[in-house]
Parts: structure tokens; C-alpha cells; sequence
């Protein structure tokens, strides 16, 4: 990585800022170059509020009021971000546990746990919810949607902490370990520490992940919020309460993602070295090999071995089992083909903001940022019905082809490719970039040469996610997809919906498979080739 | 600058792959015909392609079918508004058809068709017809209800002997559907009461009618309030020896023997209404309505096509005389259904 300050000496501008030992973010100096797409990303990721904003003020603020102040309202409100703050918890402690495991010990099979632990991620939340409500009839309530929902969602910490940890510097924990702290709580008094923005990030993708659901908490009977969004929508045919509601939705995730960045602090987290990480040692586990190895066994057990059972049983169970190849071939390519055009639009999208992010601080910067994830709450059904409703009015000729499907996923899944943005970059040294600026480099020249290659692991691994979470995403597939176009999901859907679990059960298990690919190449690169350790 | 050189031709390698993946999945994008006219199908796949098949078949007329959720397609349409792209709207329940011809979304159908189906199964205004029926019934685990002890009546389920056996799908269509028409026949003040009633009686809650069967089926719940079609199918997809629950079609007139529609109707600013108007009369001719009562095992709505031999005939049922006119009064229910505590 170091190669890239391989740049030929020229005129240096005058002084980069004289700053505290400890580099930490610049207070100014934003350049224009990374300011102007940061801003027609926020622009983007605004589409949505637009729309709910003259939806939810057609009738006055009687009507706002009249909504909001249901005592129903309040409750579900309550009962969302309970759930969402277990869902959380649970998620973070099985990340954090399972990347520290994978990443810095000499767990057996290391390599394959890594990629195990990240398949769940391929897994749609409403599948496994019918996988385990099949499995085990009466499963659902808190508990059960909290047990499901952790089960597919925590490798959104897992993954940015198992890169955080592969990339640390191991000079911290050195340190620590030759003042006498044992392993285990050099991990959990450094390891831990350092890895707190790729584990916060990650957590805030759990938490408005779960209050956006609707799937997977409706099969599980358990109601939430989104639900009354939902059956506003449904009862009356009328947006504006729904547009209310929403409303109030945006105004907790902006509450929640202010917490983050608050809870995310002022450390500065980059590497004290040079560009390359070096290769650390692992611990060995001696007597905890054991249940270590349980821990991950029973979490992949339950997180894949669950939902492939459900598809087994669908498969032996029905008649309806017949597929027809070419159309599973066609629904596959299809969802191959907008994924990937998300995850490019997302990713393209999320760098300047990611990049600003980490490295810039001030009102500016956190505003972008906000804006980014602001809509991420919202669910599936109001960014899609939003985007139909600018769509037919203002861009007809691509109103329900594919360019406006794939807006969609870009507004829907930005936030998941900025978190990674930003998390990688703020794991680079900024003097790095100091240095190349020093050099003569022009601010968007550093970014291209030296921001962006050393961010380049998260950067695509933000990338892999979104492509991962485009391949599942249902609700504004349905309304914004080509007529007649059908992907993965769709398919699934339309089978679901008519009970024929047995026809349902291939296009889940291609749904699960395809998106395993990039859930494998995403977890097996934290591991790279074993170097002898000599311990 | 190495470094950047290899991203970009990455970037337009997977661009290249991905673009014409997205015409991939049939009549994608740019591949639809113009000349088609284009169909919102709240109903399922299965059920409508084999349907729209024929008629590509039979008129040359090219059909472009859109599938999705009723409740999303008709706040999708009502989104759309004018610009809408839908010439038709294929329903899954008369709700959301009533929601559209309020706002003027729908256009008149022509007498003839209108005709062919009678009065009560579509609406007073002509904006939609019905195209097939679905009663509702009450599914029983037979194991814990002997058949001649599953109540005549919705009523009874708030009897104490009912406490907590009881399963519904309170924000499923159908249901509210149901709550409608008890309002119709018996009054707001006894629909309040009956549904304060069910749930002082602990009765269980799921998000659709699959569910409560299965719960059915599982002995979770004794007894569940659900369509009629939903066990036929089970049974014709899992066979009959592996469904356990029966059916109960309630006598009297009882709101619990509902028998509604799903329908059709023509968008008030489609370009192609002839085409539509065709494709809505062909889902009324016999090959339809027969297919419509052998694969999804729904009553016929054209008076003379037989009902499926397994299904009880649609004149030895005993529905409450309601005109389904009067079942659009929706938010009201959803109010009361709410306010009960019951979603």
C-alpha cells in the first residue's frame, strides 16, 4: 500500500495545518472536488423526505398532530426501538465475539469459520422467519424476532470489525501485553476499543435495519411501527398518515445516527506505523478451544443450519415443488444485474460522503452525513412508493425501468456503503495524506491515489454488502422493477404468498446461494494466507 | 495512479456484465412492447399467466402483466395518479378496487360485460366486476373440536369454552372485509362489542390466512376464521391425508359466511381501454371462470360454469345478503379493529 507515496516531488503548497500529535480530522479546507458529489449524494438520500414532507403537510398540522399523538403511536414507537436496541446488543456481542475469534486467535479452521459466520448475511430476513416458524410452530413474539433478527443481521458488525481487527495496528495490543495484561483483556481493554467505529457502524446498520423490517416481524407477529405504516397505507389508500408516521420515523433514525456519532468519540483510531499493517500474532485458545469452537458451531447452527432445514422440508413436503429452469436462470441474471448496478451507485455515492466522514469535522460534515442516513429507517414501501411518485411526475421515460430500480437501492442502501467508507478511512493515517499534499498532490489527487487504494478493502467491501442486501431487497423491487421483469426475490415472494413452500424453496436457496458468493469472497479476504506464528 | 487505472476498467467490466443481465429476466425494460397494454395483477402468477397466456393466444392483443401485493398496487396507483402506466387492475378484493373508484381512477366497463356477472358480486357505479368468489369460512383441528361442536355462528367464538383457541388475520383484507359486513348486517354497536369480545377472549393473532391454517393444523388453535380456498389448495398441494383441519361453512346468513370477489376494472386514463376492456370480459368467459374454480378453487361468478366437484355448490352456501357496494367503508373498521386492540 505504501507504493502509492511513490510520487515524484514537486512544488509543495504552503504548509499543510500544523496540528496535535495524535492526527485526528480537519476543521476546514473542505475541498470542492469532494464537497459537491458529497452533496448531490445527501441530495439523493433527501428524495424520499421530500416527498413525505408534502405528503404529511397536505391536510395542516391538525391532522400531524391528530396522528401522531395516538396513544397506539407512542406504544409501537416504544416497542420498535426496544427491539431494535436488543437486536443491537445481541448483534454486537455475537461481531465482535466471532471476529475477534476468527481474526486474532488460532481458532481450528479459522479460515472456514470465517466465511461461515458471514453467510448468514445471505440469508433474507422473512425467509429465515418462516424457516424457523415452520420448523417450530408458535416461534415468534419479542424473543423470537429478536433471535431471528440477530441471526441474519449480525455479520453487519462482524464483517467491518473482522476488517478493522486485520488492519489494526497489533503495536497497541503489544504494548499492552508486554505491561503485563493478559490476552483477554488486552482485548477487551484495547482490541475492543480500537475496533469501536467498524463495531458502531455496524451496530447502527442492525439498529436501522430493525426498525425499518416489516417481513420478518410480521411473520413473527410481533408489532412494530413499520407495521402501522403499513396498514395505513393499506386501510385507508391514504399517504398522509402513513407520510406522518414515516415522518416520525426519520426523526428517530436522525436521533439514533447523532448517538453514534457522538458515542464514536474523538480517539483517533489510525495505525501509529506506515502504510502496512503487519502481520500479528494470534492467540492461541489452550483450554478454550473448546467452547470457542461451540460458540461459532451453535450460531452458524442456528443462523444457516435453520433456514436450509426449513428448505429441505419445504422441498419433501410439497407438490408444488416443479421449477422451471429457465426462469429461475432468468429471475437469477436479473437479480445479478440490478445488484450490482446498486452496489456501483450506492458505493459511487457513499465515498465522498465516507471520505468526508472520517476525515473532516464540523457542522457541515455531520450534516452530510445525517442526510445519508436519515431515510435509512424508512421501510422498503415509502422510499419505493416516494420514488414512484417523483418518478411518474418528473422522469416518465424511466419511471419502472431499471434506472429508478436501482436509484432506489442506492437511496435504500447508502447508508451500509458510507459506514464502510468511512470506516476503512478512518482506520488509514491521515498522514499519509498530509504527506502526499506536502508532495504537491492536488486534494482530489490524494484521494485518488492515496485515500481511496488504502480505504480499497472497505471500500469494496461496502460494495459487497450492498450488492448483498439489493439481491433481498423486496418491497421496492416490487413497485419500481420493469414490468415483467422478476428477480430472486419476487419470485419468492409470489411463491410465499400462495403457500407453496415447495416452489418457494429453489428460488430461496438460489436467492441464499448467489448471495453467498460475495458473502464468501467478503469473508474469507480478513483471513489472508497463515504465516507461521512462532509462539 | 497504477492502482487507479486497474479500478476503472473493473468498474466498466462489471457495468458491461451487469447491463444486459437486467434485460435478463424476460420482457424486461426496452423488450416491452408499446403496443401492449399493461395489467396490475394483484393476484398471484400462477394463477393469472396460464390465463393471460390464452388470451395472448386467442386475440394476438400483447399483454405486459405486472404482479405485486393488491394493497401496494393500488396505493402504487393512486401514487401514479394520471401518469399511470396500468390499463388494468387485476384485485385480489373489492376493497381496494372501491378505494380507487372513489378517487376516479376507474373507468365505466361497458354494459355487456357488466352483464355477464350478477349484480352482486360488482359495483353499483360500473366501475368494476367481480371474477370469482371466496367464502369465508371457519377451519376446525378436528382433534379438538368434534364437527358437530364448531359453532353456527362468529358470535359464539367470544364464548368462554373458546378462550384462547381461537386464530385470526385481523389486518388481512379479507378479514376487514368480513368486520365490514358485520357492521353492514348487525350494526357498528354489535361489531364493537364482538370484536372487544374476541380479544377479552384471548384470541391469537397472525399476519395472514396461511398462518392461521397451519397454527390450525398444528393444534396451536382450534378453530381459525379464514377464505375458503386456502385449505382446497393445501390439500391440493400436500393431499388431503396431510391436511388434519376441516371446514365449517357457517349457515344463516351469518357475516362469517361472507362470500366476497376478487375483481377487475379498467383505469380511468388508459390509452388501450378496448384492449382492456377485452382482457377484463375474457377473465368472465367460461374457460376463465373454470380455471379460476379448478385452480384456485374459487367459486365461479358467471352464472351456469360449474363449481369445482370438491367444493360445496355456491347455492347450498348461506351468505349474508350484502351488496358488496357497501363493504367500501374500510377506515372505519380499521378504526374499530384498532381500537379493540387487535392488530
Amino acid at each position: 500500500m505504501s507504493s502509492d507515496l511513490t510520487v515524484a516531488p514537486s512544488t509543495a503548497p504552503p504548509g499543510a495545518p500544523a496540528r496535535p500529535a495524535a492526527p485526528r480530522a480537519r476543521r476546514h479546507g473542505l475541498p470542492l472536488g469532494l464537497l459537491l458529489p458529497a452533496c448531490l449524494a445527501a441530495v439523493v438520500a433527501l428524495l424520499p423526505l421530500a416527498y413525505l414532507a408534502v405528503r404529511a403537510s397536505e391536510r395542516g398540522l391538525g391532522t400531524v398532530l391528530e396522528v401522531l399523538l395516538r396513544e397506539r403511536t407512542a406504544l409501537l414507537v416504544l416497542r420498535s426501538l426496544g427491539l431494535a436496541a436488543a437486536v443491537t446488543a445481541v448483534c454486537l456481542v455475537l461481531g465482535v465475539s466471532l471476529a475477534g475469534l476468527v481474526v486474532r486467535t488460532r481458532l481450528p479452521g479459522r479460515r472456514v469459520w470465517a466465511v461461515l459466520v458471514a453467510l448468514p448475511l445471505a440469508v433474507p430476513s422473512y425467509v429465515a422467519a418462516f424457516a424457523w416458524l415452520s420448523l417450530f410452530p408458535g416461534f415468534g413474539g419479542f424473543l423470537g424476532s429478536t433471535l431471528v433478527l440477530s441471526l441474519c443481521c449480525f455479520p453487519y458488525v462482524y464483517l467491518p470489525v473482522a476488517a478493522a481487527l486485520e488492519r489494526m495496528d497489533p503495536a497497541h495490543e503489544e504494548v499492552s501485553r508486554s505491561l503485563g495484561l493478559g490476552a483477554l483483556r488486552t482485548f477487551l481493554a484495547v482490541t475492543v476499543r480500537q475496533v469501536r467505529p467498524a463495531a458502531a457502524g455496524g451496530g447502527l446498520l442492525v439498529a436501522l435495519y430493525v426498525l425499518s423490517d416489516f417481513g420478518a416481524v410480521a411473520i413473527l407477529r410481533y408489532d412494530v411501527f413499520t407495521r402501522v405504516i403499513y396498514t395505513s397505507y393499506r386501510s385507508s389508500f391514504d399517504p398522509t398518515p402513513a407520510a406522518i408516521l414515516a415522518c416520525l420515523l426519520v426523526a428517530i433514525t436522525v436521533v439514533i445516527v447523532w448517538g453514534e456519532n457522538r458515542s464514536r468519540g474523538r480517539a483517533g483510531y489510525a495505525r501509529l506505523g506506515g502504510g502496512a499493517a503487519r502481520q500479528r500474532r494470534r492467540v492461541a485458545l489452550g483450554a478454550w478451544t473448546a467452547p470457542a469452537l461451540a460458540w461459532c458451531v451453535g450460531v452458524v447452527a442456528l443462523a444457516l443450519g435453520v433456514p436450509f432445514a426449513a428448505l429441505a422440508y419445504w422441498l419433501t413436503r410439497g407438490s408444488s415443488a416443479g421449477f422451471d429452469g429457465a426462469e429461475l436462470g432468468a429471475a437469477a441474471l436479473a437479480t445479478l444485474g440490478v445488484s450490482a448496478l446498486g452496489a456501483l451507485a450506492a458505493v459511487a455515492l457513499a465515498v465522498p460522503v465516507g471520505v468526508i466522514a472520517a476525515r473532516y469535522r464540523g457542522r457541515v460534515p455531520r450534516l452530510l452525513e445525517q442526510a445519508a442516513y436519515a431515510g435509512h429507517a424508512l421501510p422498503g414501501i415509502v422510499v419505493a412508493l416516494s420514488l414512484v411518485f417523483l418518478a411518474v411526475r418528473y422522469a416518465r421515460p424511466v419511471y419502472q425501468e431499471v434506472p429508478i430500480l436501482v436509484l432506489a437501492y442506492a437511496v435504500l442502501f447508502l447508508p451500509a456503503a458510507v459506514a464502510a467508507v468511512r470506516a476503512s478511512v478512518a482506520q488509514s493515517p491521515p498522514a499519509l495524506e498530509e504527506v502526499a499534499r506536502s508532495l504537491g498532490r492536488t486534494p482530489g489527487g490524494v484521494l485518488r491515489s492515496v485515500t481511496v487504494p488504502l480505504a480499497g478493502p472497505g471500500v469494496a467491501a461496502g460494495a459487497a454488502l450492498v450488492f448483498l442486501t439489493c439481491m433481498k431487497e423486496l418491497p421496492a423491487t416490487l413497485l419500481l422493477r420493469p414490468t415483467g421483469m422478476e428477480t430472486l426475490a419476487t419470485k419468492l415472494w409470489s411463491q410465499t404468498e400462495i403457500g407453496a413452500y415447495a416452489g418457494a424453496a429453489p428460488y430461496a436457496a438460489a436467492l441464499i446461494l448467489l448471495a453467498a458468493l460475495p458473502t464468501f469472497l467478503l469473508g474469507r479476504r480478513w483471513v489472508p494466507e497463515e504465516k507461521e506464528d512462532a509462539t | 495512479m497504477v492502482r487507479r487505472s486497474r479500478w476503472v476498467p473493473a468498474v466498466i467490466a462489471t457495468m458491461l456484465l451487469a447491463l444486459p443481465a437486467c434485460g435478463g429476466g424476460g420482457a424486461a425494460g426496452d423488450d416491452v412492447d408499446e403496443s401492449a397494454h399493461v395489467v396490475y395483477s394483484g393476484r398471484q402468477e400462477q394463477l393469472v399467466q396460464p390465463l393471460v397466456d390464452r388470451f395472448v393466444a386467442e386475440t394476438g392483443i400483447e399483454v405486459s402483466v405486472r404482479y405485486g401485493n393488491t394493497a401496494q398496487l393500488a396505493a402504487q396507483l393512486l401514487e401514479e395518479g394520471e401518469g399511470t402506466p396500468a390499463d388494468v387492475f387485476f384485485s385480489q378484493d373489492g376493497g381496494a378496487l372501491g378505494a380507487l373508484a372513489k378517487t376516479d381512477r376507474l373507468a365505466t366497463l361497458p354494459q355487456p360485460v357488466l352483464d355477464l356477472v350478477p349484480e352482486r358480486y360488482r359495483a353499483d357505479d360500473g366501475t368494476w366486476v367481480g371474477t370469482s368468489g371466496r367464502a369465508r369460512v371457519i377451519v376446525y383441528d378436528p382433534d379438538q373440536v368434534p364437527e358437530a361442536e364448531v359453532p353456527d355462528s362468529v358470535f359464539a367464538l367470544t364464548d368462554p369454552r373458546w378462550r384462547g383457541k381461537v386464530g385470526i388475520a385481523p389486518s388481512n383484507a379479507s378479514f376487514e372485509a368480513f368486520v365490514t359486513a358485520m357492521r353492514v348486517l348487525d350494526g357498528d354497536d354489535r361489531t364493537r362489542e364482538w370484536l372487544a369480545g374476541m380479544r377479552a377472549n384471548d384470541v391469537a393473532l397472525f399476519d395472514n390466512n396461511i398462518l392461521v391454517l397451519n397454527a390450525t393444523e398444528d393444534g396451536l388453535i382450534a378453530l381459525g376464521l379464514i377464505n375458503h380456498y386456502y385449505w382446497y389448495q393445501q390439500v391440493a398441494e400436500e393431499g388431503e391425508a396431510a391436511v388434519p383441519a376441516r371446514l365449517k361453512f357457517l349457515p344463516d346468513g351469518d357475516p362469517g359466511a361472507l362470500v366476497n370477489v376478487a375483481g377487475a376494472a379498467v383505469l380511468a386514463e388508459s390509452d388501450k381501454a378496448q384492449q382492456a376492456e377485452r382482457f377484463v370480459a375474457f377473465l368472465l368467459d367460461e374457460e376463465s371462470q373454470r380455471f379460476f374454480s379448478d385452480e384456485d378453487k374459487e367459486y365461479p361468478v358467471v352464472e351456469g360454469v360449474p363449481t369445482a366437484p370438491d367444493l360445496p355448490p355456491l347455492e347450498s352456501l348461506q351468505p349474508p345478503d350484502i351488496d358488496l357496494s357497501d363493504l367500501d367503508s374500510l377506515e372505519r373498521t380499521l378504526q374499530m379493529i384498532e381500537e379493540a386492540g387487535l392488530t
